[in-house]
């Protein structure tokens, strides 16, 4: 943890660079500040509101100078030890094939109310992807068709991708009936 | 007793069968009771432990719910407790089929997010190699999915071939399965002094068993009665459901991330992505065979002038010196020192990345978030099974019960990488 203030200073909100195409056109339909600038390494990448996320998710698919029509992966990032104000980050990856474009769309979301909409109704391939992180970190995505845990047993109690849940689990392995 | 003898099934007939079969519905009139019966965990079709509960009406499937999550070991857990290099080990046990792409696209996604320009011939070296995985890959799949419909024959014309390219991977790697032989900014050591050659012969060894195979189902007529119009996969929804690699292109989408989005230097390469036209389980072989083909071009030209020079690049921040170095100079014993012992190894900025890279099943992802540290803060496969597994319930809908190894034979879902 010797790295901790370097980590403080470059993670928070980060330099405001030149946005990039697909930023700016977020900017212009849905105002200056819906949408800040994220860290990824390689691909333009946002930081969104988890208000409103269906029509901002929909617009990234139809609107026809962004078209990422192909959800790549949704994934979070539990932000614990990093001490930041939100715990959790649901991460979506998103192509375009018209475009040949990545994009990163970043939303947190707090842990006293760990809800996130569903974007199932935008790209059906969502539905296993957010079952899992559903599974790992406990994040509810409403509006999902058939939110159930999908790698560990359904009477698991735990979250076993948060960062508080220990390495070796919580005796799960000892307890274990058949 | 009379029978219409086999020649007098015309091909109207057939089309009239296989519509049949896509347009089920329950017979409002009839009351019939549905069935659950329990695929898995332990069938031989599932190749891994995979349950799936199906609902049957008569012979055909109504649906079906798969259970994951029976070889979960929580690889994505432990990579956040592994240094970038001890989770190279990890990722050989996810795509058992193909370690070597795992490999490579791990460590891909490490030196993106740390701007490390590997040496022209580890690019080549991992070209072939990754070539050569994908090869083996597509036999055994192949090979499996034929299996399982009866053809035993293909199967044993895949292994033989298959078995040859595993001796190059252990010459290489030193194991055959295992293989944990990339490096953060290069390999863990150079190629043995006849691996073009080698690789040449186990590419004809592949394109010989790959002939036969084809000769064998491509124009069987029960192959093709079991695979054509089964499981069809539309290209909206293919796209719609983030299906990749030969699933995607089988419905007719031209998308390959080494041509899209190359990596590697693989836009320097001869070779073409073949495209089905209907998307069923009969155009998922028939891409699978081609690009079969394709890599043995793209293997041939990987080792036709296979660069000189090291395999590793020159950054002492995450690469091992050379071992006589380390023997000879103050400075290449401190770097060593200094990336080998406890809590020291390569350690990328503070940010995000995503780095994808076609793996033998489709897009396989590595999502790393690092702090600063010398663990990866948060690492994320995104598996292309998963996902092309996630459209089988909508695939078999509507099939007969003997239809769901065909199908998932032609998904080639492959439980390590799919429970992780």
């Amino acid at each position: 943890m010797e790295n901790q203030e370097d980590r403080e200073t470059e993670d928070v909100g980060g330099p405001e660079s030149e946005p990039g195409p697909v930023t700016t056109r977020i900017r212009a339909r849905f105002g200056d500040a819906s949408v800040s600038t994220g860290n990824a390494v390689g691909c333009e990448s946002v930081i969104a509101e988890r208000d409103a996320l269906l029509p901002f998710m929909t617009f990234l698919r139809d609107d026809p100078e962004l078209s990422f029509g192909y959800l790549v992966d949704v994934t979070a990032v539990d932000r614990l030890p990093l001490d930041q104000e939100i715990r959790f980050a649901v991460v979506y990856q998103l192509y375009s094939y018209k475009h040949n474009r990545r994009f990163s769309v970043s939303v947190p979301v707090p842990e006293a109310d760990p809800r996130i909409g569903s974007v199932v109704s935008v790209w059906p391939g969502a539905n296993w992807l957010e079952r899992e992180v559903y599974d790992m970190y406990g994040i509810v995505f409403e509006g999902h068709p058939d939110l159930r845990r999908i790698l560990m047993p359904d009477d698991f109690g735990s979250y076993p991708l948060r960062k508080d849940y220990p390495l070796h689990g919580k005796g799960e392995r000892d307890n274990f009936v058949f | 007793m009379n029978t219409t003898p086999i020649d007098k099934l015309a091909e109207t007939d057939l089309e009239e069968i296989r519509n049949e079969r896509v347009s089920f519905e329950r017979t409002p009139d009839m009351p019939t009771e549905h069935m659950i019966l329990n695929f898995g965990p332990q069938h031989p079709a599932t190749h891994g432990t995979l349950h799936m509960v199906l609902e049957l009406d008569g012979e055909k499937v109504a649906g079906a719910t798969p259970h994951l999550g029976y070889l979960h070991t929580g690889f994505e857990k432990l990579g956040e407790y592994r240094s970038y290099n001890q989770f190279v080990t990890l990722t050989d046990r996810m795509n058992y089929l193909s370690p070597l792409c795992n490999n490579i696209g791990y460590t891909h996604a490490v030196e993106k997010l740390m701007d490390i320009e590997i040496t022209p011939r580890c690019r080549n070296i991992r070209v072939a190699l990754a070539e050569l995985s994908r090869l083996a890959d597509h036999l055994l799949c192949v090979g499996t999915a034929a299996l399982d419909i009866g053809a035993f024959t293909a199967f044993l014309y895949g292994f033989r071939a298959r078995e040859v390219l595993y001796d190059l991977f252990e010459a290489v790697c030193g194991t055959r399965l295992t293989t944990s032989y990339t490096r953060v900014g290069g390999l863990l050591r150079d190629v043995p002094e006849n691996f073009a050659e080698m690789a040449r012969e186990s590419v004809e060894e592949t394109l010989r068993a790959t002939s036969e195979i084809d000769r064998l189902l491509t124009h069987n007529r029960i192959w093709r009665d079991r695979t054509e119009g089964v499981g069809v996969l539309s290209a909206e929804d293919a796209v719609a459901w983030g299906a990749t690699g030969p699933v995607l292109r089988a419905s007719g989408v031209d998308w390959d991330i080494r041509k899209n989005e190359p990596y590697l230097g693989y836009e320097a390469y001869d070779f073409d992505i073949p495209i089905g036209r209907n998307g069923d389980v009969y155009d998922r072989y028939l891409v699978r065979m081609e690009e079969i083909r394709q890599s043995a071009k793209i293997v041939r030209q990987a080792v036709e002038d296979l660069p000189s020079g090291p395999v590793n690049a020159d950054e002492e921040h995450a690469v091992l010196p050379e071992k006589s170095e380390v023997y000879e100079s103050m400075e290449s014993l401190i770097y060593h020192f200094k990336m080998t012992m406890e809590g020291h190894g390569p350690t990328p900025p503070v940010g995000e990345v995503y780095a994808a890279t076609e793996a033998p099943n489709g897009e396989l992802g590595f999502f790393i978030v690092s702090d600063g540290s010398r663990e990866p803060y948060r690492i994320r496969v995104r598996p292309p099974s998963f996902v092309n597994f996630s459209l089988f319930p909508m695939l078999i809908r509507g099939h007969m019960l003997s239809d769901v190894v065909a199908i998932l034979g032609s998904l080639n879902v492959i439980a390590g990488e799919l429970d992780r």
